[in-house]
């Protein structure tokens, strides 16, 4: 299975993993889990339907990004899953 | 006029979500040398997604780009020439390569129907690049020139030292063309981020030489760089007197008056001109405590 | 019996209540020597639901409150009160103590690390209740609690039971915490692991001291005092400290003969070092400085920009030195430091104090007891005692940690009332409390960023998002205790 990942375990970072899916799997470990886990699915969620992307599963381990950072990181993920995948 | 340029990692959230906190006057987002080239494309997505989260920062913000001897600077170009960046940082420029940018970043202007003109700084580090200082700060949106002594002098084959006599010449060479174009004369970062003392005489020598600004490499440079090529105390009381003294020679007719025994023309009330509205920008008019 | 039936009623109710005084212990003609903590158990008979005290000055490094928990384990000795002045990581023991039942109530000024789990988790079968420094010789003085046995390490104690912070092995300066713990408990006992024929400095006066035990080390030195204390090197703690400074300027606070205390932290430091910035181009002179003290302060004593310092605690060595060596660095007791009922105490002499947060709320209510999920990570300590004291009190932090904003709409815990503190200073913006019409006034051509609060929390709001509320807490698992004896506050069981 070719995954694409980004990012870094560094504060304020965020590491994301996708992989190629039948389904939308989406899964969130974040430092601030009980006040932001949510707002980071959201944030996976719409960025994953801007890009017209369904079929991946997304592992966010999350140390504290900002939402924009948590869409790039992703994005770059999804980028390099797909250069792989050719 | 700058008096600070403060580089960012591009590949860093931390460092980018607090850009606007340093208190530096510009920041050089750095999607080159300070990004590896496994994480070029990271840094570049990371970049695109903070400019558009962000919203009349209080500072200017250039892109440091990879060269156009690279394969990235084209994606670099696409994903951050937008109406949030004032202008692109080019390293190793050399007069045809600016002209090359300029060309692209027309191309992407008119193509995103940006409201904005975005500047250029190039960098001299580079033999080539020092002979054709001129030329190049006579190019159409060039905003300043930013000194690369560490490649400079590598590609000089000479030792760089702590005096810094190897880079005398560029730097005195550049700073005559900056003012004659009335551009920015931005010197090379100090690169020791623990000798503060050492960046002090750095500024200081850049200064005489004629540079008005300096690029930081760590945040923690910035109050220093700042307290050199900011105009002194002193500096704004004489400035405060000549324009007091400018008024009252205006209100009674006068052309031409003294202070202090001096005499005082257009030229020196431009000056002083320029000092008040650097004081002001810089938030530097002393406040009374109470 | 804690006072736990009065609510607080004002940061200054205090001013209308009487000083209550228990008498002080007997005297001793000549102190006991045992020679074993086992020992003291047996002598004192330590039984079920006895009161234990300890102060902290060992810190991290202490074995003293371990070895006497090692020993209540052995003996199954259970429902113990224990009440050291601070918990460290290092004493993790306490956990199993409370997990086992042999302690059921703890009362403290600060709790940090694996003994606060098992009291976040409910398992304390009693309370655990927290004062202020000023506070627990409040409660000490007045028999709000009442100490059966205090059991003090000691760096040096002499034959006549005189004991001495400055020399000895394991030398952790003044003694402040401990003072009242040695005049009011009904049993004292110096643990030491250095005697000598007579201390040069008296810190533990010997009349009071019924029994000496020696051991081999009371504590670990690396533990009790860290090197020197660094001043931060991170930029946006630099540039709070900077700014802080700057408004303690502008404000007229950094005048000549004024005081101050800040923490002991990176930025805290920061703080000292961007006011001295000030007092050296301003030639301004200050009278003193308190609080825990470090080689930083000792520096501006020697330097002669501070003529005195008041000392409760030392944290680095260069402050032991001095304290020892400077006699214009003086000890002070925990009472005389922040008790609201001594006639003058030093905290009230404070021209500002700046400090830290973990929330502060629309209010400017502080908490330092708990983090966001309402779990215990630290306590008052001197925290609301200067903050009433002090005639500026500024709190300096990040706007946010980790995404997390500071700013609340309502604290989790109050650890500090919101009519004692005056500034907030972040790196995006400075607040001022309303309440303070004549800072607000003193300000108003400053060119710093000031705005309410309200408006720092929503560009925290905007940059982090707006952080979701936290699931409703379990059974009450402590009470913060103000300084007067009310009840500012409530813990809850949040594991």
């Amino acid at each position: 299975m070719l995954t694409g990942i980004a990012g870094t375990l560094e504060s304020n970072d965020a590491m994301i993993t996708v992989t190629p899916a039948d389904k939308l799997t989406i899964e969130v470990k974040s430092v601030v889990d009980a006040f932001y886990h949510d707002q980071i699915v959201k944030v996976i969620k719409d960025t994953l339907f801007d890009s017209k992307i369904a079929n991946i599963s997304v592992m966010c381990q999350d140390k504290g990004a900002l939402d924009y950072t948590i869409r790039a990181r992703l994005l770059t993920a999804i980028s390099r899953m797909e250069e792989q995948n050719g | 006029m700058v008096r600070s340029m403060l580089f960012i990692p591009g590949n860093n959230p931390a460092m980018l979500q607090n850009a606007d906190v340093f208190g530096a006057d510009a920041v050089i987002i750095d999607l080159e040398d300070a990004v590896s080239i496994q994480e070029k494309d990271a840094a570049r997505i990371l970049v695109k997604a903070y400019l558009e989260s962000i919203d009349h920062p209080p500072m200017k913000i250039y892109i440091r780009i990879n060269g156009l001897d690279t394969t990235d600077y084209e994606k670099d170009l696409q994903s951050v020439v937008t109406d949030q960046i004032d202008g692109i940082v080019l390293p190793k420029a050399k007069v045809c390569d600016v002209e090359r940018l300029l060309t692209l970043l027309y191309k992407i202007e008119s193509e995103t129907h940006m409201q904005k003109i975005i500047g250029i700084i190039p960098i001299v580090e580079s033999a080539k690049s020092v002979l054709e200082i001129e030329k190049l700060a006579a190019l159409s949106r060039i905003q300043g020139m930013l000194l690369g002594a560490e490649d400079l002098s590598a590609d000089m084959e000479l030792t760089r030292t702590i005096t810094g006599t190897e880079i005398e010449y560029p730097r005195a060479r550049m700073a005559f063309a900056c003012k004659a174009y009335k551009i920015d004369a931005i010197d090379t970062p100090f690169t020791d981020t623990s000798d503060n003392l050492g960046l002090i005489a750095d500024c200081q020598k850049a200064q005489n030489l004629g540079l008005n600004a300096k690029a930081a490499i760590h945040p923690n440079q910035l109050e220093t760089i700042h307290d050199v090529f900011s105009p002194s105390l002193q500096r704004i009381e004489w400035a405060k007197r000549v324009l007091k003294a400018a008024k009252k020679a205006d209100d009674q007719g006068l052309g031409v008056f003294s202070l202090d025994g001096k005499m005082i023309d257009k030229p020196i009330i431009e000056r002083a001109t320029k000092i008040m509205e650097s004081a002001k920008r810089y938030r530097l008019l002393p406040v009374e405590n109470a | 019996m804690p006072d736990t039936e009065r609510g607080f009623i004002s940061a200054t109710n205090y001013q209308s209540q009487e000083r209550i005084l228990i008498p002080e212990k007997a005297v001793v003609d000549k102190p006991v020597f045992l020679g074993s903590i086992k020992a003291i158990f047996d002598q004192y008979h330590i039984t079920d639901g006895m009161t234990l005290s300890f102060h902290h000055h060992l810190r991290n490094g202490d074995q003293v409150l371990n070895q006497v928990c090692r020993e209540i384990q052995i003996r199954g000795i259970k429902n113990l009160t224990i009440a050291p002045s601070s918990i460290f990581p290092n004493n993790a023991i306490i956990a199993e103590l409370i997990e086992a039942g042999n302690i059921t109530n703890i009362r403290t000024n600060y709790i940090n690390g694996p003994a606060a789990i098992p009291i976040d988790q409910g398992k304390l079968k009693g309370l655990l209740l927290m004062d202020t420094h000023g506070g627990r010789a409040r409660a000490i003085e007045s028999g709000d609690l009442k100490i059966d046995v205090a059991i003090l390490a000691c760096p040096a104690v002499d034959y006549d039971g005189n004991g001495s912070g400055t020399e000895g092995l394991s030398a952790c300066g003044t003694l402040g915490y401990a003072q009242s713990d040695l005049r009011y408990a009904a049993k004292v006992i110096l643990i030491t692991d250095t005697l000598v024929n007579r201390v040069k400095q008296i810190d533990f006066d010997g009349k009071y001291v019924d029994a000496i035990v020696k051991i081999d080390s009371i504590g670990d030195p690396e533990g009790i005092v860290s090197g020197t204390t660094k001043i931060t090197k991170d930029p946006v703690g630099l540039k709070i400290a900077r700014d802080a400074a700057a408004f303690l300027y502008q404000a007229g606070v950094i005048k000549p003969g004024f005081s101050m205390q800040t923490g002991a932290g990176g930025t805290s430091l920061a703080v000292a070092y961007q006011v001295r910035k000030m007092m050296i181009q301003n030639q301004i002179h200050g009278s003193f400085a308190s609080g825990g003290t470090n080689g930083y302060y000792a520096d501006m004593l020697k330097e002669g920009w501070i003529d005195q310092i008041y000392d409760v605690q030392c944290f680095d060595l260069d402050a032991v030195k001095s304290y020892r060596d400077n006699p214009r660095h003086l000890a002070i007791s925990a009472s005389k430091y922040g008790n609201p009922f001594e006639k003058d105490p030093i905290v009230n002499q404070l021209s500002f104090v700046a400090l830290g947060a973990t929330e502060i709320d629309l209010d400017f209510n502080v908490n330092v007891t708990t983090d966001s999920l309402g779990r215990l990570i630290g306590g008052s300590g001197g925290h609301a005692d200067t903050a009433h004291g002090a005639a500026v009190t500024i709190i300096t932090t990040t706007l946010a940690k980790a995404r997390l904003p500071i700013i609340k709409e309502r604290v989790t815990a109050i650890t500090t009332p919101g009519e004692d503190v005056d500034v907030l200073v972040t790196e995006r913006g400075i607040a001022i409390n309303p309440r303070r019409t004549d800072l607000i006034d003193k300000m108003k051509n400053s060119q710093l960023t000031i705005m309410t609060i309200d408006e720092l929390m929503a560009i925290s709001h905007q940059l982090s998002g707006i952080p979701q509320a936290i699931k409703k807490p379990g059974k009450v698992t402590g009470l913060i205790v103000y300084r007067d004896g009310t009840i500012l506050d409530q813990l809850y069981q949040r594991l």
